[in-house]
């Protein structure tokens, strides 16, 4: 046993460093800062620019938690602060719904929904076309996607604030908002970070709903309303022709890569603030 | 009001004086609580059964009576802290004064809360400095002003005699200090922002016994200035400090009266029992 | 000293007062707000997949393999994708539950509660569950063709075990932790070894296994991007584990993107299927934790 929980920690490093091991070939060709920066992506020339799909994903992800932070902060202020059962009965199964859906259905949704809206509600006020299929769509799919999960995390923090913290701030006559923003929205500051940046980890990993509303063109979006090409899309997209040239599937493995050292060091600060937290 | 002025003034160790501040609304002859018909259950269990008893001000009154009794509930009822428990229903009257606090709209509950000060069992500090602590309550009723909000604060600490003990560090958290500190913090805390009355649910139990007689001394000091509701669980507390007592035993009112009279010639028989040990 | 007087009659609430008053109704307003638009959402979601796929859902879908031409809009169904599916979350299902009881019992009853081990291993399980699913499918993918292997159901079973691995884990464990551990001394003072002792702790945490199980499970089912890489895909039931087999998700996502009506139409169609079995998942789980976990010590 002790043996096979070993092995699972080894995992993770055996990950890394096979990913690694597949994408040494371009780093040793082209530095990692020119592969980060550079934007033209013509694999059949040996162009690798990453900063079309750097950026696309930085866009939708940055999106997504906008959208999505002061929903999910407000709905668990609400559930814990102010809700009684009747409310709570209704919210969490929904929560639950939302969470349990696999991504793919969130693509189907995306493309029947968001995105013809987009294209016809609402980019026409500010731009003269847009497929829909944008950065915009995407990052909206993907804020509902981490919805589930931020509130769940809140929730859990937010009912860790002690009974008696609140009723203090009441009787000296705080208000009930003032009460869940001076007193339990604070207390649990560092928590509220952690799990934003366990969502940006998990919206930085989500493959098949962004990649059925993004629109996949390798460009840096100039407005939400452009088409954008994540990484996980980049990946996905390709895996079929990636092993035609070898520096191809040593460019992909290198996305995969990335994609994996900055979601595992995320996945390690919010993990341990969050251990900490359960702790005391 | 000139009452008020004089107490402030008793009240204060240092040679400048203490103005009351106007945002505050004092009575001018100090008001009673009084408990009327009142009834409390949870979930359809009575909690509470048919209390009425007028506490008195400017006394010390200890609510005693074995634990489960519903010693804290009556507490947390008379500035309505009860509303925060799931399933709660109350019928019957609790008035300050002449203003009603179960029935009373939102906003003037803020304001009656304010009027009742809470020394819980565990010290809460809030998650801020000492400073701000103290200061906390004045600035949500929107007392302003640092040189104002200076002079309160070192005038509570002093109050409690935690002045000398943390005016070097009066921003850094409050958590750090210790318990017995933090006790008194949190008494100078609800003193701040001129309550008439004060509500301490066993407020020295986890103290040790050198910081429990400190804000035990404290209270007895107090009580010319606030009137002081007290639930107690050692009974030797409740003979060293209480004026007047309340018996309550599984939810109902048993016997109330002067301390002395209680103590030495309780009239019903379950008092007897208690105050023998017999029931506890 | 003129504010004596002022003060002395009974004040209007003060302007801060009115203010914080605003401020909670605009709070309270946000937070309505917030609740209603979640449920507009889930709501959307669950009319639109059920609308669209209950007008383009046919018995002959779910029953029969495609057919010639299936992806130019001839007859045929995706039985191929449901039972593809079902091969491999079963399969990984059994799988990861034999590697990941035992971890969890020498989580929990081997070692010590301050444990530096547990600590480090909670940490990395609950790291490796956050991986997101195409990395394990692309690391799947070098390591398939490190050992000559090509896309195939054994390939896809291979994956999605490693990917439930840490949900089982972690969802057990988070279970088993608040197991009292004063049960396991007086088990041990019974004079019962440890090996029966787990008995103890398993009844404990049967539930905790059953929900584990229905959560990996739905996780697995919903997966894409890691058996894009490792099952390939295929028109026909699989009959040994060196062939491609087709998944559901792969399915929806591949008739989605074809241009004819008909075949996006069989896409909602199965997309309500897997919304369907998906739902049922989420339900059983709720019912599960409601009606067994009363049982248990708390």
């Amino acid at each position: 046993m002790r043996t096979v929980t070993v092995v699972a920690l080894l995992f993770v490093l055996v990950m890394g460093w096979g990913l690694y091991q597949k994408s040494a070939p371009i780093l040793g060709e082209i530095p990692l800062w020119n592969l980060l920066t550079d934007s033209t992506w013509q694999p059949f020339k040996n162009q690798f620019g990453f900063l079309p799909f750097v950026m696309g994903t930085i866009w939708v992800t940055i999106i997504a938690i906008v959208i999505s932070l002061p929903l999910s902060l407000f709905t668990a202020i609400f559930l814990t602060e102010y809700s009684r059962r009747c409310v709570k009965k209704i919210v969490y199964p929904a929560l639950d719904i939302l969470a349990s859906l696999p991504s793919v259905i969130y693509g189907v949704w995306g493309t029947l929904v968001i995105v013809p809206w987009i294209s016809d509600k609402l980019a026409p006020h500010f731009v003269d076309f847009s497929a829909g299929y944008t950065t915009l769509a995407a990052g909206i799919v993907l804020s509902i996607m981490v919805l589930p999960l931020l509130v769940s995390l809140f929730v859990e923090l937010f009912s860790s604030v002690s009974v008696d913290l609140r009723d203090t701030a009441y009787a000296l006559g705080s208000t009930r908002w003032q009460t869940a923003q001076k007193v339990v929205m604070r207390k649990s500051l560092p928590g509220i970070f952690a799990s934003v940046v366990l969502a940006v980890s998990r919206a930085l990993g989500e493959t098949i709903a962004v990649l059925m509303v993004c629109g996949n063109l390798p460009q840096v979006p100039q407005s939400v309303f452009d088409a954008c090409y994540p990484l996980p899309a980049l990946i996905a997209n390709n895996y079929g022709e990636m092993l035609s040239l070898p520096m191809y599937e040593s460019a992909l493995m290198f996305a995969a890569l990335l994609l994996f050292v900055v979601v595992l060091l995320f996945n390690l600060v919010s993990r341990i603030i969050l251990r900490k937290i359960e702790e005391n | 009001m000139k009452r008020f002025l004089l107490r402030r003034f008793l009240a204060n160790d240092s040679n400048e004086p203490f103005v009351p501040n106007e945002k505050f609304q004092h009575p001018e002859v100090a008001s009673e609580l009084v408990v009327d018909h009142f009834n409390l259950s949870i979930d359809g269990s009575p909690i509470l059964k048919d209390v009425s008893v007028t506490i008195p001000a400017n006394k010390i009154t200890c609510i005693i009576g074995p634990s489960g009794c519903g010693k804290s509930t009556l507490l947390k009822s008379l500035n309505r802290l009860s509303d925060s428990i799931e399933g709660v229903k109350t019928s019957g009257d609790i008035r300050l004064g002449d203003t009603s606090i179960v029935n009373c709209s939102d906003s003037d509950l803020v304001e009656l809360r304010r009027r009742i000060g809470l020394v819980p069992q565990r010290p809460t500090p809030l998650p801020m400095s000492i400073f701000g602590n103290i200061a906390y309550g004045c600035k949500i009723h929107g007392v302003g002003g640092r040189r104002q909000l200076r002079r309160i604060v070192r005038h509570y600490l002093k109050v409690v005699g935690l002045w000398d003990e943390v005016k070097d560090r009066l921003h850094s958290p409050a958590v750090k200090l210790s318990i017995g500190q933090q006790q008194r913090l949190c008494l100078a805390r609800s003193l701040a922002v001129e309550p008439e009355f004060i509500l301490a649910d066993e407020a020295t139990s986890a103290l040790d016994p050198v910081s429990s007689k400190i804000v035990e001394d404290l209270f007895v000091k107090l009580k010319e200035q606030y009137s002081i509701v007290m639930v107690t669980h050692t009974l030797r507390q409740a003979l060293r400090i209480a004026d007047y007592v309340i018996f309550i035993y599984m939810g109902e009112v048993i016997e109330v009266g002067d301390a002395q009279q209680v103590f030495k010639n309780p009239q019903h028989e379950l008092t007897q029992k208690y105050l023998s040990g017999a029931i506890s | 000293m003129s504010w004596w007087l002022s003060l002395s009659k009974p004040r209007l609430k003060s302007k801060k007062m009115k203010k914080s008053i605003v401020k909670e109704q605009f709070a309270r307003l946000l937070m309505y707000l917030s609740i209603v638009i979640v449920l507009i959402l889930v709501a959307s979601i669950i009319w639109t997949i059920f609308s669209r796929g209950a007008k383009c859902l046919t018995w002959e879908m779910v029953t029969s393999l495609p057919g010639g031409g299936f992806y130019i809009g001839k007859e045929g169904g995706f039985l191929n994708a449901i039972v593809g599916s079902l091969y491999i979350v079963l399969a990984s299902t059994a799988i990861g539950l034999i590697i990941s009881v035992p971890v969890v019992f020498f989580l929990n009853v081997y070692l010590k509660t301050k444990s530096k081990l547990a600590y480090v291993a909670r940490l990395a399980f609950d790291v490796l569950f956050g991986i997101p699913s195409i990395v394990y499918g692309a690391f799947a993918f070098t390591l398939m063709i490190y050992f000559g292997l090509r896309t195939s159901l054994l390939g896809g079973i291979l994956v999605e075990t490693l990917l439930i691995i840490p949900i089982l884990i972690r969802s057990m464990d988070e279970v088993a932790k608040n197991f009292p551990r004063e049960l396991l001394e007086a088990s041990y003072s019974l004079g019962a070894t440890r090996w029966e002792t787990m008995g103890v702790v398993m009844r404990q945490i049967a539930p905790g296994i059953a929900t584990a199980t229905l959560l990996s499970v739905g996780r697995s089912i919903g997966d894409a991007a890691g058996v894009m890489f490792t099952a390939g895909f295929s028109d026909t039931i699989p009959t040994s584990l060196s062939q491609q087999v087709a998944t559901l998700p792969l399915s929806i996502f591949f008739q989605l993107s074809a241009p004819q009506i008909e075949v996006q139409n069989r896409a909602y169609a199965a997309a309500l299927v897997l919304t369907i079995i998906v739902l049922i998942i989420s339900l059983l789980g709720r019912f599960i934790t409601n009606r067994f976990s009363k049982h248990n010590l708390r």
